[in-house]
């Protein structure tokens, strides 16, 4: 039973995770206070609902690499609404930024359709497209924290706890974390118990027996890449929700870090296979990496060639580890 | 099908216009484009000062786009030729600064020589580690390039701390900003890098055996390619293109910094792909690459000058690679 | 009132152009086991695609139950108990066997959620319907071929089937799972459901038909009850023309050393020390089930078993493989056994595909030569006939016997002294089996080749071996010398192998 337990992908990633944590322990035990991990946690909120996004869409087969483009756009194109309209509410703000990341979502998922493109390459159009527009037509000045609504901001700040550090100052977790929660027990239900879940593992593993077998194959790319635009709009929102402003140049980059989390959890890249447990996993540990490092006491410089080597490193293991199932 | 001497020209233009990589399509689009842009504007367009400047920035992004064809023609990808154009770039100038620290920008000719040696040798290196991940170890390439990416725009970052490297030295910046003859003179490299790529794929075996398993990497082995040493090769040479890419771009900005070009990477994806590259492998013309840089390039020129801000010029590249992908799809179903 | 299931009357289907499908009438009556049979392109799949919705005719009636169904869709035509299990099986190997089985169900209900419960219990009563015990939680992808094709039968009888069409079933099966498969035909046919098996394998059609009806170019040639039929006849009508009956008696000097010789070759967990000499002109068959060591044994002459122990002596000096470009270099050549994904470059012209192997020979420093590439590439498509406009038409263009004859150009080119094929006519309908066998005789003897010819076509290895080899769990276990053994001796001793 252990065994079986061992051969999950997921399995490889916990044991990754916890050997990170105790070494970075080891250099530091200041890693383990209570402020540092409730930190960690709130970093891992935006990346993490954009990852489950990615998820869904790695299991169908295909990559996205326009969910930054999306997301920033929903959030730029919401704050920037409420500035104008004066609005002192948050939830319809999030339900438009989520309606937003939707349908920019529900237009890859037609160009992919359409055009037969592999999907790297219509998301990589559509992201050019969204981010060109945003900044060309809607602007680039980003909204200082003055400017912001006052309840984004309040909203964002409210902790599930609230802690005080020996020198005074006030540290919580965020109550984010349990949107996130929230958010990821969605999915997991989603891909596990509806039959629109499975359809995408199925689709991801073969696509023409999928279709022949009977599954509405537009509707299953339309639920992968409407759910990965709306996951990144919500997210785009609640991240300048968190840090107090809406700067429409943000998430340049992003895309790569948040598929390398999303591949560490060992959803594989072709499609077929993945859980949100190991996203979630995956994206704690990409997060703690690039985070640890100034606790390390190592120059925050290295951080990318570290979280570098670690991609290397796992992909490397996965790829020796396919290669012995197949031998 | 006989081909002599005389007969050979005929016999290839009657090939260009039917080949199925689509270079008769792509001339059309660019021709189209200049067409449209010089109507638009033509006393700023149709200045020999744009098209002089246009090839000043165009063997950059030339470069590149072309390296991440022959990443594609194996049916894979890289990530990280940003990453090894600007560690180049960034590794020449830390050289610069330690012959001569304070006076870098007086460095003589063997200096510059030093230095271009030095960002080859990072293109060789960063691309031979690739080769090895990819090749050797089977990781997949959008991985170890994503990961690799990481790693060599990191210890660009590293080496600078952060802020841009400058004070290269005239030598240097000759080779981004000087005229040789008239011609620009990263023009002139590009011409002869391009020249060289292209004959490498079409008359050596090297080419030949690439093709061949970017079609069909099964067969391939079973045909006794040697399919781990022709791709360990093939990212060797785009790592070698994608250092003279940083090369010129530090000489033509006489600067170098670890994040330079960010968005050239995507660019260089969307051209390759547009000037017929197949993303699983098989299919690729230098040509056809070319051509798409250049309708690419006189595209923008035009926008800009019709003062559209660049990010509206991001835009309409993105939409023109939907609506061209559009357009291939809508001709091979009649 | 006619107990015709489903009923094909005049029906006519054109692809731009070409006429697929010409006056076709074919009915198959309820409970029926009725047997297609054709060449690649006699228009088989069509008709397929026709039956279950995928194409509509232009020309002609569909008929159901006695009932018009002119705009037949997939949807209705599953509606109708209409069940196509294509060659690839259409299974998804990333979900559990259990998966697989009830996703079917629950996409026919309509279902939006899934419980793995009702998953089980599905699965399980799908499996014991067909009789057979297949782990539930085991992935699809890592089952063995028979085994995905098991569930893929019993994923069509779970929707009230009443038609199920099989599209060459046996190709990747061994003889023993050929005779497994043929029980669940007739187990199927008692519980009334009509199983239409389209196939090339005379064989088998003639073991397992009621009826048969004969395709060739689109049209039907012949059709009536199987008795009525024999090898010959069936091959007559498919083809047009007769195979040949003789045998190959080998060419060269028996007496002379032989130019390939095996002691004790043994590869880890697939052959166990076995001993071969083979000659100049001796074409040599090897014949066993799957697993019998076959495959091992000719990857291990071509340097893909690289921890193979045992001597390899080439013209009696002994040789290493341990790589391909080892294997090449002795003039070993291999032809594989699925040629569209191991042998061919689909996408790459005819050029391309017959110099792949000899690029190094071909090169001045380099740089190809030219003239001399498409000198050797006009000699070896005159030399095999290979019927191309050009040498840069595209490999994916050609016939199936045309592509497979690109393969052996591209060996022959390497001037190979070994010639390993293994299944070199899978796939490749009778008329072009014929002439690849020709093919291959008249090159052995002209050229002195020594040939090693993997098969699990009995005739094929009669007809065209000197020496037929039975290899069973890694080792030889018989040899039969030409003329010898009986297509029936043969296939019974390979039946008793367990």
């Amino acid at each position: 039973m252990t065994l079986s337990l061992l051969r999950r992908p997921e399995a490889i990633v916990a044991v990754a995770l916890l050997l990170a944590m105790v070494i970075i322990g080891l250099v530091n035990p200041a890693f383990w206070s209570l402020d540092n991990q409730f930190g960690l946690l709130r970093s891992n909120v935006v990346i993490g609902i954009m990852a489950l996004g990615v998820l869904l869409v790695m299991i169908s087969g295909g990559i996205d690499v326009s969910f930054p483009a999306f997301a920033v756009a929903a959030m730029y194109l919401t704050v920037k609404g409420m500035v104008q309209f004066n609005y002192t509410g948050v939830a319809l703000p999030f339900v438009a930024a989520t309606l937003i990341g939707l349908i920019l979502g529900a237009f890859n998922a037609f160009c992919i359709r359409a055009f037969r493109m592999i999907p790297l390459i219509v998301t990589l159009g559509t992201a050019s497209v969204v981010r060109g527009l945003l900044l060309g037509l809607v602007g680039t000045s980003t909204i200082n924290v003055d400017k912001m609504p006052p309840q984004l901001i309040d909203f964002g700040k409210t902790d599930i706890v609230n802690l005080t550090l020996a020198d005074g100052s006030r540290y919580g977790l965020t109550a984010m974390i349990l949107i996130y929660a929230a958010l990821a027990l969605a999915v997991h239900l989603a891909l596990r118990y509806t039959m629109i879940g499975r359809s995408l593992y199925a689709f991801g593993g073969a696509p023409e027996a999928a279709a022949r077998v009977g599954f509405d194959t537009r509707k299953t790319l339309l639920f992968a890449y409407c759910a990965a635009g709306a996951l990144a709009g919500f997210a785009g929102l609640l991240h300048s929700s968190m840090i107090w402003l809406a700067n429409p140049r943000d998430f340049v980059g992003f895309e790569l870090d948040v598929i390398a989390a999303v591949v560490l959890g060992g959803a594989s890249i072709f499609g077929g296979k993945g859980s949100v447990l190991g996203t979630l996993l995956g994206v704690f540990l990409l997060v703690m990496i690039k985070n640890s490092l100034i606790i390390m006491h190592i120059d925050t410089t290295w951080q990318q060639v570290v979280v570098g080597l670690v991609i290397i490193a796992a992909t490397t293991l996965t790829a020796w580890r396919d290669r012995m199932r197949v031998a | 099908m006989k081909t002599k001497g005389a007969e050979r020209g005929a016999f290839d233009f009657r090939r260009l216009i039917n080949r199925e990589d689509n270079i008769g399509q792509l001339l059309l689009i660019t021709a189209a484009v200049f067409v449209v842009m010089a109507a638009l504007s033509p006393e700023k367009f149709l200045r020999f000062y744009n098209f002089e400047s246009i090839s000043f920035v165009f063997p950059e992004l030339g470069l590149l786009s072309i390296a991440i064809m022959v990443a594609m023609l194996t049916g894979g990808i890289d990530l990280s030729i940003i990453g090894i154009a600007n560690l180049a770039g960034v590794l020449a100038g830390v050289l610069f600064h330690r012959l001569a620290p304070g006076a870098s920008a007086s460095l003589g000719l063997n200096a510059v020589a030093g230095g271009i040696a030095l960002a080859l040798a990072v293109g060789v290196v960063a691309g031979a580690l690739n080769g090895f991940l990819i090749a050797k170890l089977r990781i997949t390439p959008i991985l170890a390039t994503l990961g690799t990416s990481q790693v060599y725009s990191g210890l660009a970052l590293v080496m600078t701390g952060g802020p841009a490297i400058v004070g290269f030295p005239a030598g240097w910046n000759f080779i981004g900003n000087g005229k040789v003859a008239g011609v620009a003179a990263p023009f002139l490299i590009f011409l002869v890098l391009a020249a060289g790529v292209s004959f490498i794929l079409s008359r050596t075996a090297f080419g030949a055996k690439l093709m061949l398993i970017g079609a069909n990497p099964k067969a391939a082995v079973f045909a006794g390619l040697d399919t781990e040493r022709v791709v360990f090769q093939s990212y060797v040479l785009t790592g070698v293109l994608a250092s003279v890419a940083g090369l010129i771009l530090s000489g033509r900005t006489n600067a170098a910094k670890s994040d330079y070009g960010a968005s050239y990477l995507l660019e260089a994806v969307l051209i390759a792909v547009l000037g017929g590259t197949n993303p699983a492998g098989g299919r690729g013309t230098v040509l056809g690459v070319s051509i798409a840089v250049l309708a690419l390039m006189l595209l923008s020129s035009g926008f800009q000058i019709l003062r559209f801000s660049n990010f509206l010029i991001d835009f309409i590249w993105g939409g023109f690679l939907l609506l061209v992908i559009a357009i291939n799809v809508m001709r091979n179903r009649r | 009132m006619d107990a015709s299931l489903i009923e094909l009357d005049g029906v006519g289907k054109n692809f731009a152009g070409i006429r697929a499908l010409d006056n076709v009438t074919l009915a198959v009556r309820r409970g029926e086991i009725h047997c297609l049979a054709g060449e690649n392109g006699s228009g088989k799949s069509t008709i397929i695609k026709i039956m279950s919705g995928v194409y509509q005719p232009d020309e002609g009636e569909i008929l159901i139950d006695g009932t018009s169904a002119r705009r037949l869709t997939p949807v209705e035509s599953v509606h109708h108990g209409i069940q196509v299990i294509y060659q690839d099986f259409s299974l998804f190997g990333n979900l559990t066997v259990a998966e697989n089985l009830a996703l079917n169900s629950f996409l026919r209900e309509s279902r939006r959620l899934v419980s793995w419960r009702e998953v089980r219990r599905i699965g399980r009563r799908a499996l014991d319907r067909l009789g057979v015990d297949i782990d539930l939680d085991a992935e699809v992808g890592a089952l063995p071929t028979s085994s995905k094709q098991l569930v893929a039968i019993a994923r069509a009888l779970m929707s009230d089937a009443r038609l199920i069409i099989m599209d060459e079933p046996t190709t990747a099966l061994t003889r023993n799972e050929v005779e497994r498969l043929m029980t669940i035909i007739r187990a199927i046919q008692r519980d009334g459901i009509a199983v239409l098996f389209v196939s090339h394998k005379i064989g088998e059609m003639l073991e397992i038909g009621e009826n048969l009806t004969v395709m060739r170019n689109g049209r039907v040639v012949i059709e009536g009850p199987i008795v009525e039929f024999d090898e010959v006849s069936i091959t007559r009508h498919m083809t047009g023309h007769d195979i040949s009956t003789a045998i190959y008696e080998g060419a060269g000097d028996p007496e002379a050393p032989p130019r390939l010789e095996l002691k004790g070759l043994t590869v880890p967990g697939a052959v166990e020390g076995v001993d071969l000499s083979l000659r100049s002109g001796d074409i040599i068959g090897l014949s066993g089930l799957i697993g019998a060591g076959r495959t091992d044994l000719a990857l291990a002459l071509f340097g893909m078993r690289p921890h193979h122990t045992g001597e390899i002596r080439i013209d009696g000096k002994p040789v290493s493989l341990r790589g391909v470009s080892d294997a090449i270099h002795h003039r070993i050549a291999y032809v594989p056994e699925d040629r569209l994904t191991e042998g061919l470059f689909l996408t790459q012209s005819v050029q391309r595909n017959i110099l792949a192997s000899s690029f190094d020979r071909i090169t001045r420093g380099l740089v190809i030569d030219r003239a001399r590439a498409e000198a050797w590439t006009a000699e070896m498509i005159r030399a095999m006939q290979i019927a191309a406009p050009s040498g840069s038409t595209s490999v994916g263009d050609l016939s199936g016997g045309n592509q497979q004859r690109v393969v052996l150009a591209r060996w022959l080119l390497t001037e190979a002294r070994i010639l390993i094929l293994n299944g070199p006519t899978v796939g490749v309908d009778v008329g072009s089996k014929a002439e690849i066998h020709r093919i291959i005789r008249d090159l052995t003897v002209k050229r002195g080749l020594a040939v090693l010819m993997i098969s699990d076509d009995v005739p094929e290895l009669l007809g065209n071996c000197n020496e037929v080899i039975l290899m069973h769990r890694g080792r030889f276990v018989e040899r039969y010398r030409a003329g010898s053994a009986t297509e029936e001796a043969l296939t019974d001793r390979l039946r008793s192998l367990r």
